[in-house]
């Protein structure tokens, strides 16, 4: 009965927030309502016992998907005249109110469109037989050969490595786009950190390192692996940034364009490897699987975590524009 | 016992959405960040209770990155919210 | 162990008027900065009861640990949050409010 009325609500409250997030005209207002969204949508993970995707979503979803949405509707306000009270307007109201759009020909085609997508689906839904498992069976009957106990890893990693190859590439195409872009405008300020705000930072980063580096580490056994971690990761540096700690300015470019190719170039490596041996691509063998994935997923977590950083701060770090320690109020 | 667990997550999960209120309604774009900042107080406390009424004990580790992470997007926010306000006063 | 396992069914619930107050401060109090304490006061004390109450009944200490590390983590993450958005409510020139005033 309580399981039912949680179940409901979640529900309910779910696609209530979905249509007030695309329904909202402030875009700002907007953003916060997807952070909430993703709240959410953990929730429900944690409820449909899928602590990975969970997981997954609380890093991503909530926690710095909300950073990098800030940070894009922070350019686009600068790019754009008027836009000024979008990206946090101080007046009750300021959002953008668009004239009235009329109904043309292309939103009535849009509107057919969906229709018909979501009734397929409501239609796929309904035929579809109760006791269908997926491929539960398959996973569990392979498991022993798959190097790792966390069913979730030994999809992504053993079973569908090839997915997960083209995950992290594509996640490497963003970067290369997002810098090609030219230097987008940086948005930090140039006034005091704070000293709060520092020392938060100075005690969240390390122990952010440290759980990322636990996740990784669990991901074979337990819900987590590199894309959780590195998320993890990512957030320690984009604290960095905000906190106007100069570590990541201080690398050097040709430092940070390796190590975020990195996971794809090992990933890469390993699959021609696996490709040479085997004759099939990341077709590892049993006895060495684990420790194959295991440095995979190492790098994988590296790069990861410098991409989502990367694509937070406009596709590089500006230097020269933070000279921390001169207002670093501790050194 | 667990029902009672799940009740509770129930119940935060109402305080939630009776938030929401303040999201949609502002006024000013501070107002909506602190509703999110507080969510996310409240959802570690509904992953938490959940973790415990569904025993799946790997939700601690959701609850634990959520901690993590919370302050991000609104550290993020205040910084962004500080240079624009030099921005438009550069325009002005 | 029945009357630990009490206690934290206790602790829990007492948790839950917390959050409602929370919740109630958020809709209701008047402006920016009454509403930051709702959010960083009430609440993390519910927090930290919830936590209290399921740690008691952890299978092990690693476990409690765990739900005890999450409710500091979240008390650091609140209280930074709280003073930088009042700092920069500040900044803004949002007023506080006044009682007279209104």
């Amino acid at each position: 009965m309580i399981e039912f009325a949680m179940d409901i609500t979640l529900v309910i409250s779910l696609l209530w927030l979905a249509w007030l997030l695309l329904a909202a005209q402030d875009m700002f207002k907007a953003i916060i309502l997807f952070i909430i969204f993703g709240l959410f949508m953990a929730l429900v993970w944690a409820r449909l016992n899928a602590p990975d995707v969970a997981l997954a979503e609380a890093a991503i979803g909530s926690g710095l998907s909300g950073a990098l949405l800030l940070a894009s509707l922070r350019r686009s306000g600068e790019s754009g005249a008027g836009n000024e009270q979008r990206a946090g307007g101080l007046e009750p109201g300021s959002g953008i109110t668009p004239g009235s759009a009329t109904l043309n020909i292309t939103h009535r085609l849009l509107t057919v469109l969906i229709i018909g997508l979501a009734g397929t689906l409501v239609w796929a839904a309904w035929v579809m037989p109760p006791q269908h498992s997926g491929l539960t069976e398959q996973v569990t009957a392979r498991m022993q050969r798959s190097g790792v106990s966390n069913p979730v890893t030994a999809v992504l990693l053993n079973f569908r490595g090839y997915d997960t190859l083209l995950e992290i590439g594509v996640l490497l195409l963003a970067l290369i786009c997002v810098r090609s872009l030219g230097a987008l405008p940086q948005f930090l300020t140039l006034r005091p950190p704070g000293m709060v705000l520092m020392a938060f930072t100075r005690l969240l980063v390390p122990f952010m390192v440290l759980v990322a580096g636990y996740l990784l580490w669990a991901g074979a056994h337990a819900p987590g692996g590199a894309f959780q971690g590195g998320a993890v990761l990512a957030a320690a540096g984009v604290l960095l940034l905000l906190a106007d700690i100069g570590l990541l300015q201080s690398c050097p470019e040709r430092l940070l364009r390796a190590l975020a190719a990195l996971g794809f170039t090992v990933f890469l490596l390993v699959a021609s490897m696996m490709l040479q041996a085997s004759g099939q691509i990341l077709n590892y063998t049993p006895a060495r699987a684990g420790a194959w994935i295991l440095l995979i997923e190492s790098a994988a977590l590296i790069s990861i975590a410098l991409i989502l950083v990367l694509l937070f701060s406009g596709g590089r770090f500006e230097k020269g524009r933070v000279p921390a320690q001169e207002r670093d109020p501790v050194q | 016992m667990n029902k009672l667990y799940l009740f509770a997550a129930l119940f935060l999960l109402v305080n939630i959405i009776a938030g929401l209120f303040r999201v949609l309604r502002g006024p000013t774009s501070i107002d909506r960040m602190l509703a999110a900042q507080l969510f996310g107080t409240t959802g570690v406390a509904i992953i938490v209770l959940l973790a415990e009424a569904l025993a799946i004990p790997e939700l601690h580790d959701v609850g634990l990155v959520f901690a993590l992470l919370s302050a991000i997007s609104t550290v993020a926010f205040v910084k962004m919210s500080y240079a624009q306000k030099e921005g438009s006063d550069v325009s002005d | 162990m029945f009357l630990i396992e009490a206690l934290g069914v206790l602790l829990v619930l007492a948790g839950m008027p917390f959050f409602l107050a929370g919740t109630l401060g958020l809709l209701r109090f008047p402006d920016v900065y009454t509403r930051l304490h709702a959010l960083t006061k009430a609440d993390n004390l519910g927090l930290g009861l919830v936590v209290l109450g399921l740690a008691l009944q952890a299978s092990s200490w690693q476990a409690a640990a765990k739900l005890l590390l999450i409710w500091v983590l979240v008390l650091l993450a609140s209280a930074t949050a709280c003073h930088i958005v009042a700092r920069s409510a500040l900044h803004r020139g949002l007023k506080p409010w006044n009682r007279k005033e209104q």
